[in-house]
């Protein structure tokens, strides 16, 4: 590898966050360089001739042609070790918490601070010893980073060998832990370039579901470990809300959470919330498995196009290592309004609605980025790891036809539609059961029969064609009135409101009802279609729909929900023995 | 800064609100600067863009009779500032901070960039003390919380303006604390800078007011900075001094529409409705200024109000608003129509601070079931009232009609609560009143 040569150039034009330089002749394109006198961190992102074009990483106020500009020939990169769990960072990895510099609360210009302490100490535990032969990938150690991860140590790309020397016990950033018999060696830390995918042995097929504990995902819509499910909707629909339940109940061992452009205050409800909010797998705080990467909308643009490939280089860094890891990135429409803002700047010849014709390729390369793999290392050290991308999308005026969600409609198995109509009436998560989709479904059926139970499959059908039989009966009502229905087809509606209610409304701020397991899915779902049939067997021996729609029982259904997940099978068995009493009672009068 | 302040007669064109000027040296992007026009005219500027030899300025008063031979620029050496005072309360300024009220400059304790800068996600504290505002609507159903963006998206002719004065009027703060008001007008009549000025005046309000006011008739340019001139002012009292600041901007139409101008005037490629690309971040940069900031005593909180053209909800400012704010209020002509006031259309409607502020120790136990309850048995109704529009009550069951009943109850009495004042317990218990009239199985949000 040839050392990077320092280039300077003078800047000769500034617009919004791109400035022009000229004398940058030899600076290779995305790399990164230092602009103006108070040194602003920017990229190249075009060459011309002896000009090249940066967007720049902060706000360009103050800055005068003729300052000067220093490329160090570097890519934007991502600084990976332990300590970044817990931590919260901008979009170009820098500290938030080291950047309150004294007791200024807002964010000054040029402020340059390493990601990681390199001085604090960590506690080492070798897996290798000397003369061991290790390649890129494999694991020479582990540091408990938090209590509830582990950090596996992994030789970073291009290095490996026979190991000369190994360290044991304390080491800090600054260690030559490992030295190999060549005389290379490697610390705790490691850097990758945000924009390059990490390199793994092979991808492996959607099997598993992701489980995200809400019922109207894992039984409807799954999306798989190592898919990508996106999350449209307009404004005030709930996307943040299903991206903050995903990330405090989903079962996975790592959750990135990506605040793209979005607002300021919602990102301290997560930094006040996470640190108190115990992960129910481990009875350890959530944040002690969390990342956070935010760039709040009105810190510079540059930098919100940067976060979300920030965010997934360190949620492949910890896939490598073998772990579940989901980002959450919210909301990829403000990513995609950070590169239509620079285009325009570039004077790119705009595509659709002004964004660049490119968009569709960039995200389908993010969304790439995510997967279930089989990483690097050794045959001896097989691991598989998987990266789950739930993105959230702001459609303008909730309009799903528009450029981001429809080019992220290619690529995401799973569409998770949020409905406006569902929101006003306050139905959380505010799904709409008609227009979302999952691909990842077939493939998963068997997991399903396998793990949940022989007949889930089949019950998730008998949902979905009630919830279609309701919409399309709704319809006749709306010409007919209900009262004309026949009472067949008011069971329909009686028995789809129970489950709208009950199963797919879900809260997050109730405590029995913000994670369901599968068991107690599966069970909700019996007891409802055991309702359904038991009320159909009565209509069909002469009683009235309106005793079944005024049956007491209806309102056990509608609490079943707050029962908790432990032993709700018995619950759900005594539900159905009631269903059954005051159904039969029914047709005895 | 230069101490020898340099003059350029180099201006290459006139283009609009906007001049191009060749060989300015060392000026920077923001710097303020002067246009000087025959006739001791002197007018301010700022500098958007610099390509190579040329600067793109923009001129805050017009550009009448600047012309290429005579005029020329001075650049200032420094950018867009203002002189900040507890003196302000009280007072009343131009849409660039001069004053207006016939009474002397004031002494500045500090000087401020505008633009301000984003404040530190980690150094923000939580936005979670209630503010009652005394309007049902709010208290109950969308609650504001200090710290809080929360605008009122209204149309031509509904009450937006009479609303936030109520809610500036109503709004309690618990004893001992400093509240004052910042009000921020773009481009409204003379009509309406006297309707606030007079209720704020009979409200008792005024000296803890400061008012930066840009008149309709005023120059374009000056909209772009009105706003970040009274944010910079209630962070300055806020967060230097102490004060819960209660910043109302009006009207926010008028500051994208000058938006608009700038950018059509530098051929930059228009976006949707010909708005700027980047107006979303330009609109986070001044809504994301509200906040409350861990270790000090004071809050911003900001009501925006936008004129939605045609009572479109999807138009880029609404939209693009609504997905920076933390909810929005939104107000209905149809409810306006049949004089209910105020006329917030709720189903749209959204706090997303609401369950920070709400709950025992600040508002009530249940307050979040009642106002679910409230909304999704409101929602049916609504529903059953356009079913009913087609099939006639007749095709109604007697469920459906008890829910449209409690629908126009909820709108007549709960939401439309006149002009009056209730308080939170008040609020509550008129929700709950309302509900009482349904059957038991019907409540399934609330906990029994």
């Amino acid at each position: 590898m040839t050392e990077p040569i320092e280039i300077r150039g003078i800047i000769e034009a500034v617009s919004g966050p791109t400035v022009v330089a000229t004398g940058m002749r030899g600076v290779k394109m995305h790399t990164t360089a230092y602009v103006g006198n108070i040194g602003l961190l920017g990229e190249i992102i075009r060459l011309n001739g002896d000009r090249a074009t940066l967007q720049v990483y902060e706000d360009t106020g103050g800055l005068s042609t003729g300052e000067e500009v220093v490329c160090d020939g570097l890519p934007l990169t991502a600084m990976l070790g332990p300590g970044l769990l817990t931590e919260v960072f901008d979009g170009i990895q820098r500290p938030l918490a080291e950047m309150m510099t004294g007791d200024d609360p807002f964010i000054q210009r040029g402020l340059t601070i390493t990601p990681l302490d390199q001085n604090r100490l960590w506690t080492f535990v070798p897996l290798k010893k000397q003369g061991d032969v290790v390649e890129t990938g494999d694991i020479v150690g582990t540091i408990e980073e938090t209590k509830t991860i582990t950090h596996r140590l992994m030789v970073p790309h291009g290095r490996g060998g026979v190991i000369k020397d190994i360290m044991r016990g304390n080491v800090t950033g600054s260690d030559r832990v490992v030295v190999f018999e060549d005389g290379s060696h490697m610390g705790i830390f490691q850097r990758w370039p945000v924009r390059t995918p990490r390199p793994v042995k092979r991808k492996l097929p959607p099997e598993l579901p992701f489980i995200t504990g809400q019922r109207v995902f894992d039984t409807l819509l799954p999306v798989a470990e190592g898919g990508c499910a996106i999350v449209p909707g307009g404004f005030g629909t709930g996307k943040t809300m299903v991206e903050q339940a995903i990330a405090k109940y989903s079962r996975t061992d790592i959750v990135i959470y990506v605040g793209c452009g979005e607002r300021g205050n919602e990102i301290t409800d997560v930094l006040t919330e996470f640190p108190e909010l115990m992960d129910p797998e481990t009875g350890r705080p959530l944040s002690e498995r969390t990342i956070i990467v935010v760039n709040t909308s009105n810190m510079p643009v540059a930098a919100r196009e940067a976060s979300i490939f920030t965010g997934i280089t360190m949620a492949e860094y910890y896939r490598d290592m073998g772990y579940r890891v989901a980002l959450m990135a919210d909301s990829l429409s403000r990513w995609a309004e950070a590169l239509r803002e620079i285009s325009s700047r570039l004077e790119e010849m705009p595509g659709e609605e002004g964004f660049p014709p490119y968009l569709g390729t960039l995200l389908g390369g993010f969304y790439e980025r995510a997967g279930r793999t089989e990483c690097l290392g050794s045959d001896s050290e097989r691991r598989i790891g998987a990266t789950t991308v739930i993105a959230a999308i702001s459609p303008p005026g909730g309009d799903f036809s528009e450029p981001v969600t429809q080019a992220s409609m290619r690529f995401a198995g799973t569409l998770w539609a949020l409905d406006a109509d569902l929101a006003y009436r306050r139905h959380y998560p505010a799904v709409s059961w008609e227009t979302s989709y999952s691909l990842y479904y077939k493939k998963l059926s068997e997991w399903y029969e396998r793990d949940v139970a022989p007949d889930m499959v089949e019950l998730r059908g008998w949902l979905m064609n009630l919830l279609q039989r309701e919409s399309e009966v709704r319809e006749v009502a709306q010409i007919i009135g209900i009262d004309a229905l026949q009472e067949a087809d008011r069971l329909i509606l009686e028995t789809s409101q129970v489950a709208r209610e009950a199963f797919l409304r879900q809260s997050v701020f109730v405590e029995n009802d913000a994670f369901a397991t599968f068991e107690k899915q599966y069970w909700m779902l019996k007891v409802i279609r055991a309702f359904m049939d038991c009320a159909e067997a009565a209509l069909k021996s002469g009683s009235y729909i309106d005793r079944i729609i005024g049956s007491p029982v209806k309102s056990r259904l509608l609490k079943m929900q707050y029962e908790k997940s432990e032993g709700f099978k018995d619950k759900a068995m005594t539900i159905i023995g009631e269903i059954e009493l005051a159904f039969t009672a029914e047709e005895d009068r | 800064m230069d101490l020898i302040r340099r003059e350029y007669s180099t201006i290459s064109g006139v283009y609009g609100p906007i001049v191009f000027a060749q060989g300015l040296v060392g000026v920077s992007v923001g710097e303020m600067c002067q246009v000087k026009i025959p006739g001791d005219d002197l007018r301010t500027g700022q500098v958007l863009e610099l390509r190579g030899e040329r600067a793109v300025i923009q001129v805050l008063e017009g550009t009448r009779d600047i012309d290429i031979v005579d005029s020329s620029v001075l650049p200032k050496g420094e950018l867009a500032t203002v002189t900040l005072s507890t003196d302000m309360l009280g007072r009343t300024f131009s849409g660039l901070g001069e004053p207006v009220d016939d009474l002397p400059q004031i002494i500045p304790e500090q000087v401020s960039e505008i633009n301000g800068l984003p404040i530190n996600p980690a150094a923000r504290d939580k936005p979670n003390l209630f503010i009652q505002t005394g309007i049902s609507a709010i208290d109950g159903l969308n609650t504001l919380v200090r710290g809080q963006k929360l605008p009122i998206f209204s149309g031509a002719g509904l009450p937006a303006n009479e609303l936030a004065l109520q809610i500036v009027k109503q709004s309690r703060v618990s004893s001992g604390e400093e509240f004052c008001v910042v009000f921020g007008a773009m481009g409204i009549t003379s009509r309406d800078a006297f309707f606030f000025r007079e209720g704020l005046e009979a409200a008792g309000t005024m000296e803890r007011t400061v008012a930066y006011i840009n008149l309709a008739s005023d120059p374009i340019i000056e909209k772009l900075f009105t706003p970040r001139i009274a944010l910079t002012a209630a962070e300055f009292l806020a967060f230097e001094k102490g004060y819960q600041v209660m910043v109302v901007i009006t009207d926010m139409t008028s500051y994208c529409d000058a938006l608009r101008v700038i950018g059509s005037a530098r051929d930059e490629i228009p976006g949707r409705r010909s708005y700027p690309g980047y107006m979303y971040t330009d609109l986070a940069s001044l809504y994301e200024r509200a906040g409350r900031i861990k270790g000090r005593k004071g809050s911003v909180t900001v009501v925006p109000i936008i004129s939605m053209p045609e009572d479109d909800i999807t138009h880029p400012i609404p939209d693009l608003t609504g997905y920076i704010t933390e909810g929005q209020i939104v107000l209905s002509r149809a409810m306006h129509r049949k004089s209910i006031y105020p006329p917030i259309d709720v189903l749209p409607s959204l706090s997303r601070l609401m369950n920070n502020g709400i709950g025992p120790d600040k508002t009530a136990d249940g307050h979040k079931e009642l106002s679910d309850q409230l909304y999704a048995s409101y929602a049916r109704g609504c529903d059953v009232r356009r079913m009913a529009s087609i099939v006639g009550e007749e095709g109604l069951s007697d469920l459906d009609r008890l829910h449209m009943q409690f629908s126009d109850g909820f709108e007549r009495t709960f939401i439309g609560q006149g002009e009056g004042e209730r308080t939170i317990e008040e609020t509550l218990d008129v929700g709950m009143k309302l509900l009482e009239k349904l059957p038991k199985s019907e409540l399934t949000r609330l906990k029994q």
